[in-house]
């Protein structure tokens, strides 16, 4: 039987296949409509090549990162692959993950997408979805709420910030060529991120 | 001497350029094409581009000419992963353009230039008027 680990990450890939349209669409708006088809065929992929009995968390997303890396094709892959690598690398050999480490693995995920991306929150990026759900998480723990209420806290933060990348303009990617004409439409990375956490907590709230 | 990687979200592009810059350059130079994902699809590949790096290595460095996008990303990813190897291969990205600097790069550093020399001539194809 596969792994918890390995059912996680097909539980995102399968988030991310089935909105591949949608993701596509929002790309196609803003930038080469070529978001969701990217992910889609990265995670197709990245099925197949992860081992399905490691229970090495660490592991298992180091290789979900390297497969995302060379099989999505676009700007998402060296994103997404940076993050889940520099995840990895804080879950290396662990099997189980608390939130204190998922805290962690959110600090090393904000820092390599900043590094990777030359971006800042604010710039109609992934960041404006994942960093109002790692304050969530921070909020959280401190508020010493279990890990259920904490992902419901996480998803809602980055809809919330998805809603916003709606309100503002692009100045990275290919969207920034559109200036202003970019503000009106969501970004297809936050949106990505978002449908991310939703299948970690819908995985994590059915097992 | 200096070696020369060509990034392209295009294999045929990148392989393209190889050939082009090779006709000026001669046969000596390492010339090589990181282009496309490796099902021949639209897109960049650290990996592919790091093989790339190290296959055009012959110990003076090695010049990056990217076309748009995820190809500087994606070739930024891939110092890394040398690094994480120690592999210390001096590496520079040229901000150029990507057919007319692969050129001029490629002409210069066929004559034993620096690796600084090349990403000159690579950045000096920008000011080239064609008219």
């Amino acid at each position: 039987m596969a792994t918890k680990i390995y059912q996680c990450i097909e539980a995102i890939g399968n988030k991310i296949i089935e909105n591949k349209d949608f993701l596509t669409e929002l790309d196609r708006e803003i930038g080469d409509a070529d978001h969701g088809v990217n992910m889609a065929r990265g995670y197709t992929e990245a099925l197949k090549v992860i081992p399905q009995d490691n229970e090495d968390i660490g592991a298992v997303l180091k290789k979900t990162g390297m497969t995302l890396i060379s099989k999505v094709g676009g700007a998402s892959g060296p994103l997404y692959g940076t993050a889940f690598m520099k995840a990895a690398k804080e879950a290396a050999g662990k099997t189980a993950l608390t939130l204190a480490d998922a805290k962690v693995m959110m600090e090393a995920i904000i820092s390599g997408i900043k590094m990777r991306g030359k971006a800042e929150q604010g710039e109609k990026t992934m960041l404006d979805a994942i960093i109002p759900a790692y304050e969530a998480l921070c909020a959280g723990i401190d508020a010493g709420k279990d890990a259920g209420a904490v992902l419901d806290d996480m998803c809602e933060a980055a809809e919330k910030g998805v809603a916003y990348t709606k309100t503002i303009r692009a100045t990275k990617g290919r969207a920034s060529y559109l200036g202003d004409r970019s503000i009106g439409h969501q970004d297809p990375g936050a949106t990505s991120s978002l449908y991310t956490l939703q299948a970690i907590r819908d995985f994590l709230a059915g097992n | 001497m200096v070696g020369l990687v060509i990034v392209s979200h295009s294999k045929k592009i990148a392989e393209g350029v190889v050939d082009l810059a090779r006709e000026m350059a001669g046969p000596d130079l390492a010339l090589i094409a990181a282009g496309g994902l490796d099902d021949g699809g639209i897109g960049t590949d650290a990996f592919r581009i790091k093989a790339a790096i190290e296959e055009a290595d012959r110990g003076s460095g090695v010049l990056i000419l990217a076309d748009l996008g995820s190809a500087l990303m994606s070739a930024e990813t891939a110092i890394e992963f040398l690094r994480e190897e120690d592999n210390m291969v001096n590496v520079r990205i040229a901000d150029a353009p990507l057919v007319e600097g692969a050129i001029s790069a490629a002409v210069t550093a066929s004559t034993n230039s620096t690796l600084e020399e090349a990403l000159t001539a690579a950045i000096e194809a920008k000011l080239a008027s064609k008219l």
